[in-house]
C-alpha cells in the first residue's frame, strides 16, 4: 500500500485561524452525519442506492470553502465525482435536498428523482451535473477551461475524480488538454486517492508511484497530500488554486483519502475499521488544542443527527415525481447556460 | 454550382459571425489544411485538436456548458465509436439535471461509404446516433440543406449531430432549388473566393459571399418527389440514388412518392405516414447495417399504426450485416443499396396485389 504523505512540502506553515478551524469541523462533520443518514435511509428501505463520500471529508470541505462561487465564466466551474457532499455543503447546499435525491422525490433539485444520491448539480454555483461513469468528468473539464481562458479573470475549472478512474483514458486526455503548448488551461486536476477501485486495490493495476508524477510528463506542477487532515488540505488547495488562478496554468494535486464505508451501498456501507478517519483525526487535534471538547464535538454530532432524522421523515413524506414527467427535458426550449454570457464573443 | 462541403463551410462563417459560434474545433480543422474534406477552410474560430475523439467532444460539452457555441468535428464517423459515453451524456445533460443544464453543441462528422473508403471510412452511424436520445440528428442530402440544416444546429439549444454523407460532400448543387442562396452563379468565381489555394495558405483570406439566415426547421422532412405509388422514405446519400430509381420507375408509369427525412430525431411521422396513407406502400431505404437499423424502428411504427393501410408488405432496403464495407468495388457493392436492388424493390412493392 502507499504511504499517504504526512506533511505537505513547501507550504507555509502558518497556522490557519480558529475561526476556519472550527468552520471546518463544523462542515466536516455534518457531511459525515448527512453520509450516515443517507446509508440509513438506503438500508431502511428510503432509497434505492448510496454512494458517497464518507472518508473524503477532510479534503472536499476546504475545496469548497476555497471554491469561487457562483454561476458563468468568472467563477469557478465544478466536475465532481460522487463523493462530494463536504464540497456541496460548505458551497452552502441544504443537506435535506440530499436525502430529497435519495428519496427520489420531485423536489430533488439535483435531479427530480432521476439520480443516484451525490450526483449533484447545480448551475447557480457551476456544480455540472455529477455522473456515474467513472472519469468523463476529465473529458469535459477542459471544455469549460477553454472558455474561461478565453474570458481571462481569475475563475478556474476544478475537476475531481478517484485514483482508480484515472487507468481510463479521459485522464489522459485531461493532462494532454490542459497542458498545450501555448493554450495552458486554468485547471485544478484532483483526484482523491483512496486506493481502491470498488474492491480492487491500487497495487497490482498501477505501475505507477504517485499518480501526481503523470503530470510532470506534462510539465504540470504536482502535489501529493494527505487529505486526511484538513488543515494540510486548505492550505495545499489554497496554493494550488492561487497558482491556477494566476498563472492559468493547470495543477494536478493528488490527495490520499480514506474509504470510510466502502465503495457503495453495493458492498455494505458498513463503517471500515483501520483507515484514518479524518474527521475523528481532525477533533483529537481540535480537543487538543483546546478548540473544541469531546463534550461539545457529541453535542453537535448528536443534534445534526436529530435533525436530519427529523427532516427524513418530512422528505419520506414528500411527493415523488409523476409518472408523465419522465418526458420532461428530453430537450430544452431555451439555453440557459453561460451566466453572464462573457465569454461569447 | 456549390459543393456541399463549400455549403458547410458558408454556415459556419455565418453560424461564427451572426449566430455566436465560438469554436470549430477537431482533427485537422484548423489551418494549414482546414478539415480533410476542406469543411472548416478560412474559418476564424477553427482550430485543431490533439488526435483524441473523447476530448473533442468532452470539450465541446464543456464550451457548450460554459456558454460557448462550439462545433467539433469528428474526423469520420468511423471514430466516434469510442465516444458514445459521451455523446449520452451530452444527450442527458438537460434531461438528468431536470432542465438545470442545457448543453448547446454541434458535432460533425462525414457518414457512410461510396469513396471507396475501405472498413474504417465507410462506416454508417444513424442507429447509434437515433439510439441517443437528448440529441436532434440530421443529414443533409445537397448543399442547401447541409447549409440550412447547420445554421438551425447552430443556433438549437441541444446537443445536434450533423452527419455529412461523404461521397455528397464534393457534389455539386443539382439545380436551383439545391443552391445556397447568395452564391455567385459562376462556381469558379464561388472557388476563388472560399476555397484555400494550393501550396502556402499562410497569407490567403477567404471573401465570404454575403448568404442569408437559412434556418431549414429540425424535424421537418422535404418530398423531393411527389408520386402516388410507392413512397420512398430515405436520407442522405441515397435520396439521390432513390430518385434515380424514381426516374426510371416513372417511364414504367409507377409513381414514386420521395421523402427525405432531413432530420432522423426527432423524425417527421406526420410526413411519412400521410405519404403512406396516400400510396399505401412503403420502403424505407438507408446504407447502414440492416440488423437494428434505423429504418426498422420506422418499419415498426408503420405496421403499428398503419397496418390495415397497406396494400403491401412495408419493406427495409439497407446495408448488409457485415463487420464493415470491403474495398473492392464489387465488395463495396454487395455491402450497400445499389440502384438496381432499389429499383426492383420499389417495382414489386408497386406490382404487388394484396
Amino acid at each position: 500500500m502507499m504511504t499517504p504523505l504526512s506533511k505537505v512540502r513547501n507550504l507555509a506553515d502558518e497556522a490557519l485561524k480558529p475561526e476556519l478551524l472550527l468552520q471546518m469541523h463544523d462542515l466536516m462533520l455534518k457531511s459525515r452525519v448527512l453520509e450516515e443518514r443517507l446509508i440509513r435511509m438506503q438500508k431502511q428501505g428510503d432509497g434505492y442506492f448510496w454512494i458517497g463520500g464518507p472518508g473524503e471529508e477532510a479534503f472536499s470541505v476546504p475545496l469548497g470553502l476555497l471554491t469561487k462561487k457562483g454561476e458563468g465564466l468568472d467563477y469557478d466551474y465544478l466536475h465532481l465525482h460522487y463523493r462530494a457532499s463536504g464540497t456541496m455543503l460548505a458551497l452552502g447546499a441544504d443537506p435535506v435536498d440530499a436525502l430529497r435525491q435519495m428519496k427520489s422525490t420531485a423536489s430533488d433539485p439535483y435531479s427530480g428523482g432521476r439520480n443516484f444520491a451525490s450526483h449533484y448539480s447545480a448551475r447557480k454555483w457551476n456544480v455540472v451535473p455529477v455522473s456515474s461513469p467513472i472519469e468523463v468528468q476529465y473529458s469535459m473539464a477542459p471544455g469549460t477551461a477553454l472558455a474561461q481562458r478565453r474570458h481571462g479573470g481569475t475563475g478556474i475549472t476544478i475537476v475531481t475524480g478517484g485514483d482508480a478512474g484515472t487507468a481510463e483514458g479521459d485522464f489522459a486526455t485531461c493532462l494532454i488538454w490542459s497542458s498545450r503548448k501555448g493554450s495552458e488551461l486554468p485547471m485544478l486536476i484532483i483526484v482523491t486517492n483512496n486506493q481502491y477501485g470498488i474492491s480492487t486495490p491500487y497495487d497490482g493495476q498501477h505501475g505507477e508511484k504517485r499518480i501526481a508524477d503523470r503530470g510532470a510528463a506534462f510539465g504540470i506542477r504536482t502535489l501529493t497530500i494527505d487529505g486526511n487532515d484538513p488543515e494540510t488540505s486548505y492550505r495545499a488547495i489554497k496554493q494550488a488554486m492561487d497558482y491556477v488562478r494566476k498563472e492559468r496554468k493547470p495543477f494536478l494535486l493528488e490527495a490520499m483519502v480514506s474509504r470510510l464505508y466502502g465503495h457503495s451501498s453495493s458492498s455494505g456501507a458498513n463503517y471500515i475499521e483501520g483507515e484514518a478517519d479524518g474527521l475523528k483525526l481532525f477533533e483529537d487535534k481540535m480537543i487538543a488544542r483546546n478548540l473544541l471538547t469531546r463534550a461539545r464535538a457529541d453535542e453537535m454530532s448528536s443534534k445534526f443527527t436529530e435533525a436530519l432524522l427529523e427532516a427524513s421523515k418530512r422528505v419520506r413524506e414528500e411527493a415523488p415525481p409523476a409518472a408523465e414527467t419522465v418526458w420532461d427535458h428530453v430537450f430544452a426550449e431555451r439555453s440557459v447556460v453561460g451566466g453572464s454570457k462573457k465569454g461569447a464573443p | 454550382m456549390t459543393t456541399m462541403v463549400q455549403a458547410i463551410r458558408m454556415a459556419l462563417h455565418v453560424g461564427e459571425e451572426r449566430h455566436g459560434v465560438t469554436d470549430i474545433f477537431g482533427e485537422d480543422v484548423g489551418p494549414p489544411l482546414g478539415g480533410v474534406f476542406t469543411q472548416t477552410q478560412g474559418l476564424r474560430t477553427a482550430w485543431n485538436s490533439p488526435l483524441d475523439e473523447r476530448g473533442i467532444v468532452g470539450a465541446a460539452i464543456g464550451l457548450a456548458l460554459a456558454g460557448a457555441r462550439p462545433v467539433a468535428e469528428i474526423q469520420f464517423c468511423d471514430y466516434a465509436f469510442n465516444t458514445i459515453d459521451l455523446l449520452k451524456l451530452a444527450g442527458a445533460m438537460n434531461w438528468s439535471s431536470n432542465g438545470d443544464w442545457n448543453c448547446p453543441m454541434v458535432v460533425m462528422t462525414p457518414v457512410g461509404a461510396g469513396i471507396h473508403g475501405s472498413i474504417y471510412h465507410s462506416h454508417s452511424f444513424d442507429a447509434q446516433a437515433t439510439r441517443l436520445a437528448g440529441w436532434k440528428i440530421v443529414m443533409p442530402s445537397n448543399p442547401r440543406d447541409a447549409y440550412g440544416l447547420m445554421l438551425s444546429a447552430i443556433v438549437d439549444p441541444n446537443p445536434v449531430l450533423f452527419m455529412a454523407p461523404k461521397a455528397l460532400l464534393r457534389q455539386k448543387a443539382i439545380g436551383e432549388s439545391e443552391e445556397v442562396p447568395g452564391v455567385p452563379s459562376d462556381e469558379r468565381e464561388l472557388s476563388k473566393l472560399i476555397d484555400a489555394p494550393l501550396g502556402d495558405r499562410s497569407k490567403w483570406k477567404p471573401r465570404w459571399p454575403d448568404t442569408p439566415d437559412l434556418f431549414i426547421p429540425l424535424g421537418k422532412a422535404r418530398i423531393d418527389r411527389q408520386g402516388t405509388d410507392v413512397t420512398v422514405v430515405t436520407y442522405g446519400r441515397h435520396v439521390h440514388v432513390c430518385r434515380k430509381a424514381a426516374e426510371e420507375l416513372a417511364t414504367e408509369g409507377i409513381e414514386v412518392e420521395l421523402i427525405d427525412m432531413r432530420s432522423l430525431h426527432p423524425y417527421d411521422w406526420e410526413a411519412i405516414s400521410a405519404s403512406i396513407k396516400k400510396t399505401h406502400r412503403v420502403l424505407f431505404v438507408n446504407e447502414d447495417t440492416e440488423v437494428t437499423n434505423f429504418g426498422e424502428h420506422l418499419l415498426r411504427r408503420t405496421v403499428e399504426e398503419l397496418f390495415y393501410e397497406l396494400h403491401a408488405p412495408p419493406r427495409v432496403i439497407a446495408g448488409k450485416h457485415l463487420p464493415g464495407v470491403g474495398l473492392a468495388d464489387n465488395l463495396e457493392k454487395a455491402s450497400v443499396p445499389q440502384l438496381d436492388d432499389i429499383t426492383e424493390a420499389i417495382r414489386a412493392s408497386a406490382r404487388h396485389e394484396p
